[in-house]
Parts: C-alpha cells; sequence; structure tokens
C-alpha cells in the first residue's frame, strides 16, 4: 500500500537573484533539486543548521517565495494544486489550507492588536466568516483548543509568557482551518520547560483536526521526540531521509552523525569531544564542488570533492553519500 | 579563598505599575577557577543577578541594603555595591569581571571594526600601548580559531557568521585576563554544531587561564556539559544548588526534577515529554510561599503556600529550597 501524500515535490529549486551585473546575474540556489514526499497527517521532520535551506523550503511548500524549477503538488483528497504555478482563486484557497506557526512568538505578535484580533485576523483578511458572530465563535472554539480563555482574549500579548504567546500564534494559524501546517523553529525560542508543553499541544491538535505539519528544526531531540519522519538538510540539499526510528537508530551521514554528537549529553562525565564538526557551513553563493558537505567532512576522499553522490534509497532509508556503507 | 561572594542580593525595579521584585535573597560564591551553571526559565531572574555583579542594571533598579557583593582579588577585597562613580566601577565591567552575551549580533557597535572595540577596551583596562592592544587583539582572535585574525580584525560584525562574532566576543571578553567572566547564554542563538565547537572553546579556555565563570542558560544539557556547580533559579529566588553531579543525578527540588524530565532525551524516544505545568507567573503577581507552588506537583500542605522554604542540607554541598526536603530530613 503506498500513503497518500499531502505534498509531493519533484526536483525542488528556489533560486535567488544575487550580485552582478544585468547581463551575468548569479542565482542562489537556497533549495537546489529536492524530492519528497509528505503522507496526510504525518508530522515530517526537515533538520539542518542556520544556511541549510530548511526554511526556504518550508516557505516555498506555503508559496511564500517563489518555485524556479521542478515540481510542488498539494493534494488533500479535495483539491489537487500545482504549488508552482498558482495564481488567483486557487493560491486564495490554498492560504487557507495551508498556514505557517512562526520561530519567535515575541516578534509575531502586534503588541497593538488584542489577542482576539490577532485570532480573527486571518479570518477577517480571507472573508472567511459572514458576520462578526460567526467570527467570535470561531476564534472561541480554536482558542480553547489552544488552552486560552475568554480572559485571555481580552488581553494583549505583552502580558503573556513565551508560552502562551507561541500557543496565541497556534491558535492564528489554525483559525482557518488549514491542513498542512508548517512549523518553522516553532518552539526553538522557548524555555525547555515550555518547549515539552508546545509539542504536546501540537501533536494533540494533529490528531483532534487531522493536521499534517511540516515541523522544520535544528534540534534533533525535539525532532526526534515529535516527528515520525526526518529529512536531513545541508546547503540546500537533502542528504539523509528516513523514518524518525530508523535515522535514529542507525545514522549513515556523516553529517546526520555529527548533528547527533553536537546535542550536549546530560551526563557531566560524558564530556568527550570526539566526532566534534569543525568549520562552518559554506556560503550558498560559493558551494564547494562534489559532496557539498566535503570541506567538513572526516571521511572525505578524492572523489567526494570531485562527484556528488545521489541520495539513494535502501529499505526505506535515504542518504546522499559516497562512503555510508563502508562507515557503518 | 573565594573568587565572588554574594550575599543576600535582594533587588527590586522601580516601574509604574510599582516595585516589581526581581531577585530575593540570593546568596553564593565562586572559587577561582570554577565554573557555576546558573539556570532557570525566561524570568527566573538568572540575568538580573549576573549582571547585579557588575551594577549593570537599569537605573530604576533598587538594591536592598542588606546585599553585599565582595569581590577578592589580589590588590584586596572589592565591595562592588559601594562602588558609585564610572571610573571606579570599570574593575567590575570588564576589568577584573568581563561579560558575553547572548546575541553577538546586538552586542558589537555595528558601525565600527571587530578590531577598533577590541583595542578599545584594552586602552580602558590596561596600560597598553595602541599597537600592544591592537597585537593583543588579533593574537586573542587567532586563540579562539578565527582564521585569518589579522583580516577578521578589520571586519564589521555584520560580516562574520554567528559563531564566528560570538568567538570575537570571547575573545574581546577575554583580552583583559578577567578573574570572572559572566557568559549570559552565549550558545543559545547557535547552530548545535557551533555551540559544541564554542563549549570546547571556552572548556580549554578555562583550563589555560583559569577565570572562575558564571555559566547562564536554560538549558541543562549544557551545564552538565561545562559547569562544576549549580545554582537553579526561579522567580528570583535560588531553590536548589550544588556540585553538577549531585544536582543532575539527584535533583532534589521539584522544578529542577521537571526541568531535567522536560528535556527531550535521545536515549528513550518512547518516554513521554514531561512539561513543567502551568506558565510563570508575572512578576506583578509574585505568589505568597514557596514562589514555585503554584506550578508544584508534589505539593505537601498549606505550608507551601504561606512560608517560604528555608535551606535543607540534601547532600554533600547541595542544598534545596523546598519544604519536601525539610520534612524528610525531619522524618
Amino acid at each position: 500500500m503506498t500513503e497518500e501524500l499531502l505534498i509531493e515535490t519533484r526536483d525542488l529549486t528556489v533560486g535567488f537573484p544575487v550580485g552582478g551585473r544585468l547581463f551575468n546575474k548569479k542565482t542562489l540556489k537556497a533549495v537546489d533539486g529536492i524530492s519528497i514526499g509528505i503522507p496526510r497527517g504525518s508530522f515530517f521532520g526537515v533538520v539542518g543548521e542556520s544556511g541549510s535551506g530548511k526554511t526556504t523550503l518550508g516557505r516555498a511548500l506555503l508559496n511564500a517565495v517563489p518555485i524556479t524549477g521542478g515540481h510542488a503538488t498539494y493534494d488533500d483528497g479535495e483539491v489537487r494544486y500545482d504549488l508552482a504555478t498558482l495564481s488567483g482563486g486557487e493560491l486564495k484557497d490554498y492560504r487557507k489550507r495551508a498556514q505557517l506557526i512562526f520561530q519567535d512568538p515575541y516578534a509575531a505578535l502586534s503588541p497593538r492588536m488584542t489577542v482576539r484580533d490577532i485570532i480573527a485576523e486571518p479570518l477577517e483578511v480571507m472573508g472567511l466568516t459572514a458576520s462578526r458572530e460567526e467570527t467570535d465563535a470561531r476564534v472561541r472554539e480554536i482558542a480553547a483548543k489552544c488552552r486560552l480563555n475568554l480572559e485571555h482574549l481580552r488581553r494583549f500579548p505583552h502580558a503573556f509568557s513565551g508560552g502562551q504567546r507561541q500557543r496565541i500564534s497556534i491558535a492564528r494559524a489554525l483559525v482557518s482551518g488549514p491542513r498542512f501546517v508548517v512549523a518553522d523553529e516553532s518552539v526553538a525560542a522557548l524555555d525547555v520547560s515550555i518547549q515539552a508543553d508546545i509539542l504536546n499541544l501540537l501533536k494533540n491538535l494533529q490528531s483532534e483536526l487531522g493536521l499534517t505539519y511540516m515541523f522544520i528544526s535544528h534540534d534533533l531531540s525535539v525532532v526526534a521526540h515529535s516527528c515520525d519522519h526526518v529529512a536531513v538538510m545541508y546547503l540546500g540539499r537533502i542528504v539523509e531521509s528516513a523514518p524518525t526510528r530508523k535515522l535514529f537508530a542507525a545514522p549513515r551521514h556523516p553529517y546526520t552523525k555529527a548533528l547527533f554528537s553536537a546535542i550536549p549529553s546530560l551526563d557531566p562525565d560524558d564530556r568527550d569531544r570526539a566526532q566534534k564538526l569543525e568549520g562552518e557551513i559554506p556560503s550558498p553563493t560559493n558551494q564547494p564542488p562534489g559532496c557539498k558537505f566535503h570541506t567538513r567532512c572526516p571521511h572525505a576522499t578524492d572523489l567526494c570533492k570531485t562527484r556528488e553522490p545521489v541520495l539513494q534509497t535502501e529499505g526505506g532509508h535515504a542518504v546522499a553519500c559516497h562512503r555510508w556503507q563502508e562507515l557503518l | 579563598m573565594s573568587l565572588i561572594d554574594v550575599e543576600n542580593l535582594t533587588l527590586q525595579f522601580r516601574t509604574d505599575e510599582g516595585l516589581i521584585t526581581a531577585v530575593e535573597d540570593v546568596s553564593f560564591s565562586l572559587a577561582p577557577g570554577e565554573v557555576m551553571g546558573l539556570v532557570g526559565e525566561s524570568g527566573s531572574g538568572k540575568s538580573v543577578t549576573a549582571k547585579a555583579l557588575m551594577k549593570l542594571n537599569a537605573a530604576n533598579a533598587v538594591y536592598d541594603p542588606a546585599t553585599r557583593i565582595t569581590l577578592h582579588l589580589d590588590s584586596g577585597p572589592v565591595d562592588v555595591m559601594s562602588l558609585k562613580r564610572p571610573r571606579d566601577m570599570e574593575i567590575v565591567r570588564g576589568g577584573a569581571v568581563s561579560m558575553i552575551f547572548q546575541e553577538p549580533m546586538a552586542s558589537f557597535a555595528p558601525a565600527m571594526t571587530i578590531g577598533s572595540q577590541m583595542v578599545e577596551q584594552l586602552l580602558i583596562h590596561t596600560d597598553l600601548s595602541k599597537r600592544a592592544a591592537r597585537d593583543l587583539s588579533i593574537e586573542m582572535l587567532d586563540r579562539v580559531g578565527i582564521s585569518d585574525a589579522a583580516s577578521r580584525f578589520n571586519q564589521y560584525a555584520f560580516e562574520l557568521s554567528g559563531g564566528m562574532r560570538q568567538r570575537a566576543m570571547i575573545a574581546m571578553a577575554l583580552s583583559t585576563r578577567p578573574k570572572l567572566l559572566i557568559a549570559d547564554e552565549p550558545t543559545t542563538a547557535l547552530d548545535v554544531t557551533i555551540q559544541a565547537q564554542v563549549i570546547d572553546l571556552m572548556k580549554d579556555l578555562v583550563a589555560e587561564f583559569g577565570m572562575g565563570i558564571i555559566f547562564i542558560t536554560h538549558d541543562l544539557g549544557v551545564v552538565a556539559q561545562t559547569a562544576d556547580k549549580v545554582a537553579v533559579m526561579y522567580l528570583g529566588r535560588m531553590v536548589e544548588q550544588g556540585p553538577v553531579r549531585e544536582v543532575i543525578r539527584n535533583p532534589r527540588h521539584p522544578y529542577t526534577r521537571g526541568l531535567i524530565d522536560a528535556l527531550p532525551q535521545l536515549d528513550d524516544l518512547d518516554k513521554p515529554l514531561m512539561p513543567v505545568p502551568g506558565d510563570i507567573p508575572s512578576p506583578l503577581e509574585r505568589p505568597e510561599g514557596c514562589v514555585f507552588h503554584t506550578r508544584c506537583t508534589r505539593i505537601i500542605g498549606d505550608i507551601c503556600r504561606t512560608t517560604v522554604p528555608g535551606w535543607a542540607d540534601t547532600g554533600p554541598d547541595h542544598r534545596t529550597a523546598c519544604h519536601l526536603c525539610h520534612q524528610d530530613t525531619a522524618a
């Protein structure tokens, strides 16, 4: 049986013009030839460092940045859209089906609007309700699901803690009744004590409302606990992609392994420094030839420096590395 | 002998809505070369505590008269609370005490090169000539792992990556050879891979320079990797302190326990995530009694709601401010 995919991409590419003169504009490929399938009802994780292209991928799937190459489709069973060519009424309809939860709940909420108005705004902008009463009813309903009460709705964002603010952002994202939600580092700015609460809330809302998430994060331990599938990105490419259990039981790509060993251990006696990654992610305007990770990879050979490995799938576990089998 | 002694630090902010208590009755000591992790969530008062050591809090800060902060230097003890003139305060502001901030982009002046900022502080705090200050700055940039330090010296903060900026910040903070370094969430804004590099760097520098460090973070994993001892704060009060192994393996305060349980662990993916229930109360609505009682799952009775718990000895150098522990010791 094949799972039904909500989002499917083939060689998805997002490029931005940078510098150069009129006739030899350079292109920065933030997302470079990505093929993924996000099954309906899944919690799909995307992991990588700053500059890996994970945010751009999320935005492209929301049609918030133009897709410059390849294909991306959205199919929720009711409608099927080609995301690269979406416009007009279809685009409007897609906006209500696909939504974004932001990273920083302090920056994402207008300090001059009440919580009720913040959550109601998408309904009003998209014209989804006929009367103020209907709007209020929808706002109250979604607010309750996000554990916000009537008293909260009358207040302004400054009166709330980080966790409460993030619940307000989530309510706003969900009020239009989306099927697909991109959560971009949605717990990164929160305290650990609150992080777990927001992750649990996202999980509960998923089963209650039938949502499909694309969960973007740089934190593998958070992804491990929430997502059922994880794709690891590096410099605009997917280097490894697998169901969470498989990935965590036996990571194949040296980059994924390095991300694991970078997580600070809670054991004070486990302060070893093996497998720490040297250096930083290269600039996307000046990408290395061959495997893009070879400049930081402890196992790189001459082959890695010249030829780029392709993503190969074996046993439902995809990896793009010339040497993964020898390194197991 | 200790490097710094903090006794009964109590600090309020005067605001339009009245006096807000940010830190209440906090005491701790740090020895030279010791690393203390100061842990707590946003609003727990950890940054305000650290800034108090440099008298860096805003002008509306009101210190309680019982507050004593003593810095023990080779030249003799310094009573930090009595420092008044800017000239005198230089000793705790970049001289013997230095600080690394969370957001290096916001902490460097955008219109000055990295180098000119490093030289400027060296000219203020040391007797070095301009040329010597320049040489020392480049040497420090090189020491923290910035390649091609001489050309980075002439660059602006925006030209460096996040990890690079934080390294430059560390180089700048250490170039005056402080006795005490305060690091306020120095790795929170960084990627995990870069965080691991910066943590390693800081460990090396402690070994080399031997300064005391107060490491502020909300991530107990980072504490476990760096600190010798830990102090946990909640809503302006210190609720538990002790050696790092003790506190992490045998946490006695329900809040510390909660922080540890809330961390996603990679070795057990089936373990559900346990948040600390509820939200941290607004400082305008400070609870009576134990400050944590509104979120505590182990309340033992009215005493939690009415009486501030004192310290209970809960192990070697390990103490906890919780009625539960007093009950255990009494039993």
